[in-house]
């Protein structure tokens, strides 16, 4: 018997502004007048951290030289014909509405344009076999990346956030993440690709090209990044409300910080000592955030929205939106379709205390 | 030479004796003023609907295998459509092919009689399989909410049912104008079309019944 | 070159032919009409106004972009604006305003009385019609498509696009389809049986072999989407599981169904892009255009290979390798055979006399713009640099180029050519220079950004893009482009209006062009020619009249056309024709609620069935008076 996934149940989703309670709204109004401060906290994205033109591993450099390639040929074809073209209209002589008619010239056959035509031709094919070759040699570097000592991601997207799973050949070792992936200079990279809900697709230009991730179905892509920096990347295909803000920032850093950072991502969240934030614990168990989020080392499990055990280590919030800091973070526990107009999150009406107490446990998640 | 080039040859050296060309007119007043097969209009339409809905039966039989494909198990949960009714129909519709054949001969030699008793006949049989259509459906072993595989199935069917009834409703149509009138040559045309199109529901009808009945008994 | 005969139609015998084949008076006459001159300007207007349309819609989606983070206009509506759009352009512009120039141009350029089922040919514009009025008439209800033109599933399945939305975009496509491919069988009827005496297929008309082509394609291409709506129609109202993997459905059987459509529906786009091209500049540069033979066989070939080479679209999934490396060979080979039309074209400019006027300067404009856009399609052929920049802006920019610069740019040369046939007046060639020019900058202005804006990662179908990655200046130019296309197509509107008072008097043949439609009066009687034509070469007008010249013999007081052989266009039979009929326009109207109903209940595909059988009935059985006429003049074949 195949194995089948039953469909999810329907959810409901916003279509337009959710509904604002006036403490939510104050709240956020006051938050984000206070953003543009807070915004140079996280670290910006420049130009050229999503850019296909500007490369920062083997598969995106194979990539772009065949576009060079590509852009000189059809550079020279363009200009070629346009030559040929404007050759034509300028040397071919004037007529009016009343010029009679030329019949004889191509009731005669005309041997000399027939033979131009075809030379044309044949050399526009050949050239063209000659593209085909090029693509073809691309395709096959591109398959032959060696793999040896890869890092396994999983990554499951969903409607709108990436969902990262670090596998390791020991088990305890595996470690979950969401939205902001690190990954190690210099080392091959083997991502397995799902989808929950629709299809989307991955895309981190500076790095490779992209490939969808459909339901029911697994892909695999291959890449390495050698060169250390931030890149952001962005879901290719378009996914509902939110597609614009499905970002996926990906962190290459060297070997010892990549470990470093996976070891802080392996250990469970470590319970908070002060009050302030024990009680943030509190209200995000009892409440309903653990119905969604998880957090390892607490009761919180659920699989629906982004692992939250380290989220005060991550650069932003929900897929690369909102920049993470804590009056941002509040105002985004607060009015999530402020930021995302239709994203799954719905809105939470928290006692400003209530609310201070929780950030203050989040940010404790580094 | 085949027969039927000598009949198109002949047909067409007769078109061109009643065609004078007169100085700086050509008179075409008497040529006849309408013509079977593909010298008429409607069967040009009648040809463009076939090369539709064989597309439309092609693409549905492609998915029914694409969807096939993705599964290790064909149907996905109960047993194939029971054989009896599908095939019982199926000769009731190849059975069908001669009064169809006969009551296009007939309109081609404009023989009103013939024509009626024929599409009549036809109109009987259209109804008999239509009966047995039903219990086709009755028996197929899916519903169309089931899954894939019965989703795949009732397309096939459905449409090809589509067809049927499409086709009795024209030949009644014709059926009653035959007796009531009013009658002209172009009408025997349109019954030697309406027999054209009859003939592709039931050859289209082949193919499917292969594949909703005996692609899910092959391994 | 085209005096009128010696022996000219006496004018009671004009004006009998012009009483038989005219109008009943009154609202319900146009209604009944199924001349398809008039069908045909109907189905133009139509088509440019939903170009007006989708234009709108594509200009509040740059005010939005023109900007990053931009407040304009939210993600919801966005969705609707794109959705919109596509659909738009694609289903209720580009495709029907090819058919529509074919439905009036064909007859008169083979020169026959009419078109072949004049009444399934209104049928055809009346279901084209109300289907795009259903659509705005939904988007104007806040419930208008939003999953893109190409409706991906699972997001547009019942799952993830609850409501109407969905629905009211797969419906549309099936009234849209339904007119295509009763079109394409009109199309291709004419040209095959309608033809005048003489013209053999050797001697048809480019831009005819274009329409036919294109039909073909249609007749073979449609089909899919139409499955594969239904398909999803299904889905997402009475539960079946196409698409649905949990259930044994796969989310890439839909790719597979739309793109075996869509990409052959780009070339029933460009195709008739190229029928206009050759037309165009044939007139233009006073000769045939080069190489006729090589013409019609690129254009099948086209056709042909156009079929082959759906899976470009779906690159970036997981589909075998090899398999999409077949495709990346076919999508490049495509290029080849118009490679051969764009090469005679410069030989026919090379060696013609050519002159000037808006009409050549918008067939001119082809070389640049489509060329451009050939390239960054054979870019986008290659997998692995389409890998990085499909469902970006670039490939935003190659679709503009090429269907705008292919079809776009001639159809507005079109509209100048033969706005006088139409109209009897010729259009403003003073304004028709200031569109042109507009037009082309504010073109290229627009969209040649969009190629660095896809390589530099801005992906398509996003609502607002962040501040600081570098696309902001490139976005704000491509909205300044749109602006400047907004105010050339102002002008091209307020040329056309103006120029049906105000224009300079066209008479016949005012372009002293070669093919059939201008051997007629501007705009033609009724009955298209006072006496039909004989052809003798492919260039009728221009070549030396030799006799027999007309046709005679067919009837003046009952409306009749003469049925030519396929071929060689031999006369064959005089088939009499219907008169006008409300029953198109009715069957169109009980279809509607057909297709509408069922939107809402599956039910309504059940009783919505009787009022469209009736109508299509009625509009079938013959009327005693018509069939008296035709017995009097019946003769049977031998």
């Amino acid at each position: 018997m195949a194995t089948r996934i039953r469909p999810l149940q329907r959810r409901p989703h916003a279509r337009g502004p959710e509904p604002r309670t006036f403490a939510a709204a104050a709240l956020a109004a006051l938050v984000l007048g206070l953003l543009p401060l807070a915004a140079v906290a996280a670290p910006p994205f420049g130009a050229g951290s999503q850019d296909a033109l500007r490369t920062g591993g083997p598969q995106a450099a194979l990539i772009l030289d065949l576009w060079r390639l590509l852009l000189a040929v059809c550079g020279v074809v363009f200009a070629a014909v346009m030559a040929a073209f404007g050759v034509a209209l300028w040397r071919a002589r004037r007529g009016t509405r009343d010029t009679p008619p030329e019949l004889q010239g191509p009731l005669r056959g005309e041997p000399r344009s027939a033979r131009l035509v075809a030379a044309a031709t044949g050399a526009s094919a050949v050239g063209l076999c000659g593209l085909i070759v090029a693509s073809v040699l691309t395709d096959r570097a591109l398959a032959r990346l060696p793999l040896s000592n890869a890092l396994h991601v999983e990554l499951t997207a969903h409607q709108w956030w990436w969902q990262a799973r670090y596998d390791d050949a020991d088990p305890s070792r595996t470690f979950e993440t969401a939205n902001e992936l690190h990954l190690p200079a210099g080392r091959p990279v083997l991502l397995t690709l799902h989808a929950d809900d629709v299809i989307h697709s991955f895309w981190v230009p500076n790095l490779s090209g992209k490939k969808d991730l459909i339901p029911g179905r697994t892909a695999t892509l291959a890449l390495r990044a050698d060169v250390p920096g931030r890149y952001r990347g962005q879901c290719a295909e378009f996914c509902g409300l939110q597609h614009a803000g499905m970002a996926l920032e990906v962190v290459v850093e060297p070997d010892a910080a990549y470990a470093a950072w996976a070891e802080r991502q392996r250990r469970p969240a470590e319970p908070p000592t002060d009050p302030q934030a024990q009680r943030g614990q509190r209200l995000f168990l009892a409440g309903t955030c653990a119905m969604c989020h998880a957090i390892q080392g607490t009761d919180a499990a659920a699989r629906r929205a982004p692992d939250l055990t380290h989220l005060a280590g991550r650069a932003r919030l929900a897929a690369g939106t909102v920049p993470n800091g804590r009056a941002q973070l509040a105002a985004w526990i607060a009015d999530p379709a402020a930021f995302k107009p239709g994203t799954n999150m719905p809105g939470h009406r928290y006692a400003p205390e209530d609310l201070d107490a929780l950030v203050a446990y989040l940010e404790t998640l580094r | 030479m085949s027969l039927r080039n000598e009949e198109a040859l002949r047909r067409l050296d007769e078109a061109q004796r009643l065609v004078r060309a007169d100085g700086a007119v050509l008179d075409v007043g008497a040529l006849p003023s309408f013509g079977f097969g593909h010298r008429s209009l409607m069967w040009w339409g009648t040809l463009g609907l076939i090369a539709v809905e064989g597309t439309v039966f092609a693409l549905t039989v492609f998915s029914y295998f694409y969807l096939r494909s993705h599964s290790s198990q064909w149907p996905l949960d109960g047993a194939p459509p029971v054989l009896l009714w599908g095939s019982l129909n199926t000769a009731i519709l190849l059975a069908s092919l001669l009064p169809n054949h006969w009551t296009k001969q007939a309109a081609e030699r404009l023989d009103l009689r013939r024509v009626r008793i024929g599409i009549a006949a036809c109109l009987a049989m259209s109804f008999l399989f239509l009966g047995v259509r039903v219990l086709e459906f009755q028996t197929l072993n899916t519903r169309w909410d089931a899954d894939a595989y019965g989703s795949a199935v009732w397309m096939l069917l459905g449409l090809h049912t589509l067809h049927l009834v499409t086709d009795t409703f024209d030949t009644a149509v014709l059926a009653v104008l035959m007796f009531t009138g009013p009658l002209e040559g172009r009408r025997y045309v349109d019954v030697s079309e309406n027999a054209l199109y009859w003939y592709f529901v039931v050859i289209s009808w082949l193919p499917l019944y292969a594949v909703i009945y005996w692609a899910p008994r092959w391994p | 070159m085209s005096e009128p005969p010696a022996d000219a139609v006496p004018a009671a015998e004009a004006a009998r032919l012009h009483a038989t084949w005219s109008d009943p008076p009154g609202l319900l006459g146009r209604l009944a009409s199924i001349d398809h001159k008039v069908i045909g300007r109907r189905f133009i207007a139509t088509a440019f106004g939903f170009f007006l349309a989708g234009g709108l819609l594509a200009a509040l989606m740059r005010l939005q972009l023109a900007r990053p983070q931009n407040g304009l206009v939210g993600p919801d509506l966005y969705a609707q604006l794109f959705t919109m759009h596509g659909t738009t352009m694609m289903f209720l512009f580009a495709v029907p305003v090819m058919q529509a120039f074919a439905v009036y141009l064909v007859p008169l350029m083979v020169g026959a009385r009419s078109i072949a089922f004049p009444r399934m040919n209104a049928f055809a514009y009346w279901i084209y019609l109300m289907g795009g009025l259903m659509l705005y008439g939904a988007f104007l209800l806040n419930v208008g498509p939003d999953a893109g033109w190409f409706a991906y599933v699972p997001l547009a399945g019942p799952e993830y696009s609850p409501g109407k939305r969905v629905d009211f975009w797969a419906q549309l496509i099936t009234f849209t389809e339904l007119s295509g491919l009763l079109e394409a069988i009109v199309i291709i009827t004419t040209v095959f049986k309608l033809r005048a005496p003489g013209m053999a297929l050797h001697r048809v008309p480019l831009f005819v072999w274009a329409m036919l082509v294109t039909a073909f394609m249609v007749l073979f291409a449609m089909p899919a989407v139409m499955l594969a709506s239904t398909g999803l129609i299904l889905d997402r109202l009475v539960g079946t599981h196409f698409y649905n993997p949990g259930e044994g459905g796969d989310a890439l059987l839909w790719q597979h169904l739309f793109w075996f459509f869509g990409h052959p529906e780009v070339y029933f786009i460009f195709i008739p892009g190229l029928g206009f091209m050759s037309a165009l500049l044939a007139t233009f540069s006073r000769r045939p255009v080069f190489g006729y033979s090589a013409m019609v066989l690129s254009l099948i070939a086209t056709a042909f290979l156009s079929f082959g080479l759906w899976v470009h679209h779906m690159f970036a999934t997981n589909l075998p390798e090899l398999g999409k490396s077949f495709f990346t060979a076919a999508s490049m080979m495509i290029a080849i055979p118009s490679a051969v039309q764009i090469f005679c074209w410069i030989a026919t400019l090379a060696t013609g006399r050519l002159w000037f006027r808006t009409p050549m300067l918008f067939a001119l404009a082809f070389f640049f713009i489509l060329v451009l856009g050939g390239m960054t399609g054979l870019m986008l052929a290659s997998v692995p640099l389409d890998l990085q920049v499909h469902d970006t802006y670039f490939v935003v920019a190659h679709l503009h180029y090429v269907l705008i610069g292919g079809a776009v740019f001639p159809l507005f040369g079109a509209l100048y050519y033969w706005y006088p046939k139409m109209t009897g007046r010729l259009m403003s060639e003073r304004l028709g220079r200031w569109n042109f020019w507009l037009f082309f900058v504010g073109f290229n202005l627009t969209f040649f950004p969009m190629h660095q804006l896809g390589l530099e990662g801005m992906p398509r179908r996003v609502y607002t893009y962040p501040a600081g990655l570098g696309w902001d200046g490139l976005n704000l130019l491509a909205t300044v482009g749109a602006l400047v296309i907004a105010a050339s197509v102002a002008l091209l509107l307020f040329n056309a209006w103006r120029s049906a008072r105000h224009g300079e008097p066209a008479g016949d043949n005012p372009w002293q062009a070669a093919t059939l439609e201008w051997a007629t009066a501007s705009p033609p009687p009724r009955a298209n020619f006072d006496r039909p034509p004989v052809v003798h070469g492919r260039e009728p007008l221009w070549e030396a009249p030799r006799e027999p010249r007309h046709v005679k013999g067919l009837a003046t007081d009952a409306r009749e056309v003469l049925v030519t052989t396929v071929l060689d266009a031999q006369p064959d039979h005089r088939a009499g024709y219907p008169d006008p009929s409300i029953w198109p326009f009715v069957s169109a109207l009980a279809t509607t609620v057909l297709f509408v109903g069922s939107i809402f209940t599956p039910w309504a595909a059940v009783w919505g069935l009787a009022p469209v059988a009736i109508a299509l009935t009625a509009w079938f059985w013959p009327k005693p008076h018509e069939t008296d006429a035709h017995l009097r003049m019946e003769r049977a074949p031998r």
